[in-house]
């Protein structure tokens, strides 16, 4: 992970396309919606869909690079499976984490969100990053090696996240509407759940996947 | 050989008794009841099929032994065939009952989510060239993605109300159906579970012959 968050402070690669991708994103969504003010249902889905998306085009990179930079053998030699997995997600997850403070507020600002259950809402959208990191890192993992990479990572990553992006949407749209955390706790009790059984497979499986 | 024989004439028998059996009129279903003689067995024979992929995979990445890969790659082949028909025969008995063929009820939903899930393993397996590599990644692929069908059969249908029939042997624990038709839904149960048998027997072959010749 060290390593990870050093070289991509010194090109900002990875940052700057998550971040350019959601921006134009938003920015296409919010001018097309124009002064229509829209139900919570739909601004809920549509930041997720901006953070699913963006997170689809910058997620995967983290393995890919070290494919293309011919770095992956010197990964293998240098550190345990386990250590690397988590390296990688917790660099994921730190990528999202910085995308969904730029985005988030900026997507409130834009689409003239009121979010009454502040607390959730925050809750939410942390487990939801969570989860969204947890499947990605492994099927980035998975994706790494095989020929058509960006849109083999979406066909392999969007149905697993799908009960994630189902739960989190509907809880988000919970939360703007009033939802106190107490209110909002089987949807917590399912994101948490997910995330759980996510990372443990994850890890257990990512062995197999790093190997050849 | 005899077994298949007679596996024909007891499906037979159960498709006849599906069609001609009197069954309790229950308000709302009536007559279109009847589907469940044929959507619940199917949908539960993909179940089992995604499960022996799965156990499969699981033997894979214990030994690397590519047999292994065959029947979880044949067994997923069923589980998808009998996951898309449990979708058409919902999708009918919906038309019939609620008008529309398809409401992104979250039942309808979770059984799209669970046909994209393991489409994508075809992709994932079409992407990949090296053959023990395949069979890796696709053997942690399946195992992943049977990891999310209790998230999506069983979770998500009973937190989110939806308009699917309640399951039939409810929340107490005991099983409402009349008799008779208890009768043929297990007859079906086991005529489409001896289908899956011998279906899977015959895949595997086929992909033992398609497989081995690369």
């Amino acid at each position: 992970m060290n390593k990870d968050l050093r070289s991509e402070l010194r090109t900002k690669y990875a940052i700057n396309a998550i971040v350019m991708f959601a921006v134009i994103t938003l920015a296409a969504i919010s001018f097309t919606v124009g002064a229509f003010a829209l139900a919570p249902q739909f601004q809920a889905a549509l930041l997720w869909i901006v953070l699913f998306f963006s997170a689809s085009s910058g997620l995967p990179r983290v393995f890919i690079k070290e494919e293309e930079s011919k770095t992956v053998n010197a990964l293998k030699l240098s550190s345990s499976p386990l250590g690397v997995f988590l390296g990688k997600l917790m660099f994921n997850l730190i990528l999202l984490l910085i995308l969904a403070s730029i985005i988030v507020p900026l997507f409130i600002a834009l689409m003239g969100v009121n979010i009454k259950g502040l607390a959730l809402f925050v809750l939410i959208v942390v487990l939801g990053l969570l989860g969204l990191s947890g499947a990605s890192t492994i099927v980035a993992a998975i994706v790494a090696k095989a020929a058509t990479k960006g849109t083999l990572f979406a066909v392999l990553a969007f149905p697993i996240l799908l009960p994630l992006l189902i739960t989190t949407i509907s809880a988000t749209d919970y939360a703007m509407g009033g939802g106190t955390i107490t209110g909002g706790f089987s949807h917590i009790q399912i994101l948490v759940s997910y995330i759980g059984i996510m990372l443990t497979i994850s890890i257990l499986l990512f062995e197999f996947v790093w190997q050849e | 050989m005899l077994w298949k024989y007679l596996l024909g004439l007891w499906m037979a028998a159960v498709i006849a008794a599906a069609h001609l059996l009197p069954i309790p009129q229950v308000k709302g279903l009536g007559e279109t009841a009847r589907i469940i003689f044929f959507h619940v067995p199917v949908a539960w024979v993909a179940l089992v099929a995604f499960t022996i992929a799965a156990i499969n995979s699981i033997r894979f990445l214990h030994g690397r032994n590519m047999e292994f890969d065959y029947r979880s790659y044949a067994a997923s082949q069923l589980g998808l065939f009998f996951c898309l028909l449990a979708t058409i025969t919902g999708s009918i008995w919906a038309k019939v009952t609620w008008g529309s063929f398809w409401n992104w009820d979250p039942r309808e939903s979770s059984i799209f989510v669970l046909l994209l899930i393991y489409g994508a393993y075809f992709a994932l397996r079409s992407a990949i060239e090296d053959e023990s590599r395949r069979a890796a990644l696709s053997a942690v692929y399946t195992i992943i993605a049977f990891v999310t069908v209790p998230f999506l059969v069983f979770v998500i249908p009973r937190v989110y109300f939806s308009l699917h029939p309640a399951p039939l042997v409810n929340v107490h624990g005991r099983l409402e159906m009349d008799i008779r038709m208890l009768l043929v839904f297990l007859a079906s149960l086991f005529g489409f579970t001896m289908l899956l048998f011998w279906m899977y027997q015959l895949q595997l072959t086929i992909t033992r012959q398609e497989l081995k010749e690369e």
